[in-house]
């Protein structure tokens, strides 16, 4: 299996969905509608041809731009062809909302926690979307472009007496 | 934005009530209890904090709390060049540093589009089996304690010492050793090493033979740890679990083999897999797999050719110290890759190797600059921790420390 067949497969699969492919460093990128995102993911893991059964990982990223600020990165491993592929979407910073994977691999529960804590990207469906690092009254994301490498003062909140 | 809600205390404990519960168990006491373990407990490795929900004896929930060791290492990546992260990586995994080094370049090779040398890739396979020997070690040492034989856990860390000692001779240091770089190592492997190495191979198979007498055949041993933490074949992939948790539950996953990096397609190695996927299977793997790690580097020393540890890129890898003080164009080469760092070309790549722990991957994203513009750490210990109460659940509160200690989690990598 190689890039060509994948992206072959998902466009006569998708046919109506807008897919955008780059390839860098012989690593495909394919850049899936937020709407599309589970269908396509499911798809992936369930077509013999493809079996993308491992998520390796789920993360998200700030673009700091006005619009499709934020953005999610799929990266799948299928285990039996032992190929790679890496899907994307993006989604405003109003409504920072992306449809959950966690019905399609169950690793993607606190991989979307994470996601959530550091950027602030509710995914929706999540059957237990809290933060994963910071602690619950922590008011901001970290991982934003906009948020101070040295932190706000005062924002972390000390255990109550 | 999200805003604060309920109290911290609360939440996590409404999300181990939510948990279905449904265990069906031969002798039930009707007394249900919530016990906290951790962050501070020795038994749990490092600073994990578990929710865990009782009936009896019996373990009906857990809730993994992580973020004790949290230091936002994806933030510091972000701001600085990609030379300046390498001490951090050994931060993540600190049981296995150079495995993590190693790692970390060669994603950062990948993205800039070089890479090193012949005889520096036969060193980074060499130095990532010991750091998986070291690991492995330690992580035998400690279930052996989790499971009350402690002779083990002082014959491991004696074997981990004269790790630490060629640790120390290779790199200057025993422990954050920071020893490879961008295109290369920071020094070349003496004689000296080499021999230290050699002379720990030969002594290797007899002291893991010790060990293997005082636990294979261990009736405590064996009954605390068969049958214990089950994790069929489907949930530990639908989890996301990898290395030899992933190899005990009879997935012949291995990226040493599934996606080749450095040299190790030239040597021969097998790939332990075990079936039963509960905590003595996961005790085989391991065993074995250090043995395959002596195997492979046995082979090394073997076949390592002489030659340069540096690629001949002068604008992206870093010139040697002698060279920058005699020659201009070193110095002008040396000064822009420290200020401004090495500048890959727009993209995104993700590389990962079989780290001790399983698979230990980078993602980058450039965008032209000297320091990344997201970098993303795929730790296995996270990922494996997220198997905890799959694997927790009906089983005895006695085994929960021998499960945990069988999954192997480092929280400094867990944590990020």
């Amino acid at each position: 299996m190689n890039n060509l067949t994948v992206v072959e497969r998902l466009k006569s699969r998708f046919p109506a969905v807008p897919l955008e492919t780059t390839e860098f460093r012989d690593e495909l990128t394919v850049v899936v509608p937020k709407e599309n995102i589970v269908e396509v993911c499911k798809f992936l893991k369930d077509d013999p041809d493809l079996e993308f059964d491992l998520l390796a990982d789920l993360c998200g990223f700030d673009q700091y731009t006005p619009s499709q600020r934020f953005g999610v990165v799929y990266n799948l491993l299928s285990l039996k062809k032992k190929h790679r592929i890496r899907l994307k979407t993006f989604t405003d910073e109003e409504n920072a909302k992306v449809p959950t994977v966690s019905s399609v691999w169950s690793t993607a529960n606190w991989h979307e926690r994470e996601t959530y804590d550091m950027f602030g990207i509710v995914f929706e469906g999540h059957p237990d979307l809290r933060r994963m690092y910071m602690p619950d009254e922590f008011e901001h994301h970290p991982l934003r472009k906009d948020f101070p490498l040295m932190g706000i003062p005062g924002s972390l909140p000390l255990p109550k007496k | 934005m999200v805003t604060a809600e309920a109290p911290y205390r609360s939440k996590i404990l409404q999300a181990l009530e939510d948990q279905n519960t449904s265990v069906s168990f031969d002798d039930p006491l009707e007394s249900q209890m919530v016990l906290n373990m951790g962050p501070q407990h020795p038994a749990t490795h490092g600073v994990l904090r578990l929710l865990v929900k009782l009936d009896g004896e019996t373990v009906l929930a857990t809730v993994p709390e992580l973020g004790y060791l949290h230091r936002g290492y994806e933030k510091l990546a972000e701001n600085c060049s990609y030379h300046e992260f390498i001490p951090h990586t050994d931060r993540l995994d600190y049981l296995s540093p150079l495995s993590n080094n190693t790692a970390y370049v060669l994603a950062v090779e990948k993205l800039i589009g070089i890479e090193a040398p012949r005889r520096a890739q036969f060193i980074r396979v060499i130095i990532s089996e010991l750091a998986r020997i070291s690991s492995h070690l330690l992580w035998l040492g400690t279930l052996g304690m989790d499971v009350g034989a402690l002779t083990v856990f002082m014959w491991t860390f004696r074997e981990r010492e004269k790790l630490y000692d060629i640790f120390e001779l290779l790199s200057g240091a025993r422990f954050t050793t920071s020893y490879t770089r961008i295109g290369g190592l920071s020094q070349d492997m003496t004689p000296d090493v080499v021999a230290m190495i050699k002379k720990y191979l030969d002594e290797f198979p007899e002291k893991i033979g010790e060990c293997e007498r005082l636990l294979n055949k261990n009736r405590i041993f064996v009954e605390r740890t068969d049958g214990i933490g089950m994790l069929t074949k489907e949930d530990a992939v639908d989890l996301g679990v990898t290395g030899p948790c992933l190899r005990a539950c009879n997935v012949e996953h291995d990226l040493r083999r599934a996606s080749p990096y450095l040299v190790y397609p030239e040597f021969d190695f097998d790939v332990p897999t075990f079936e039963g996927g509960d905590t003595l299977a996961r005790y085989y793997v391991r065993m074995e797999e250090m043995k395959e790690s002596a195997k492979i580097i046995r082979q090394a020393l073997e076949k390592i050719p002489q030659g340069e540890i540096h690629a001949g890129k002068p604008k992206k890898v870093l010139p040697r110290k002698e060279r920058i003080y005699t020659k201009m164009e070193e110095l002008i080469h040396d000064f822009m890759l420290v200020n401004f760092g090495v500048s890959p070309p727009v993209g995104e790549i993700y590389h990962a190797i079989e780290a001790p722990k399983g698979e230990l991957g980078f993602y980058f994203q450039s965008r032209g600059e000297g320091h990344p513009w997201r970098m993303k750490i795929r730790s296995p210990s996270f990922v494996n921790l997220q198997a905890l109460p799959t694997m927790l659940k009906g089983a005895m509160i006695s085994d929960v420390v021998a499960i945990i200690g069988s999954l192997d989690p480092v929280m400094g990598e867990a944590d990020k």
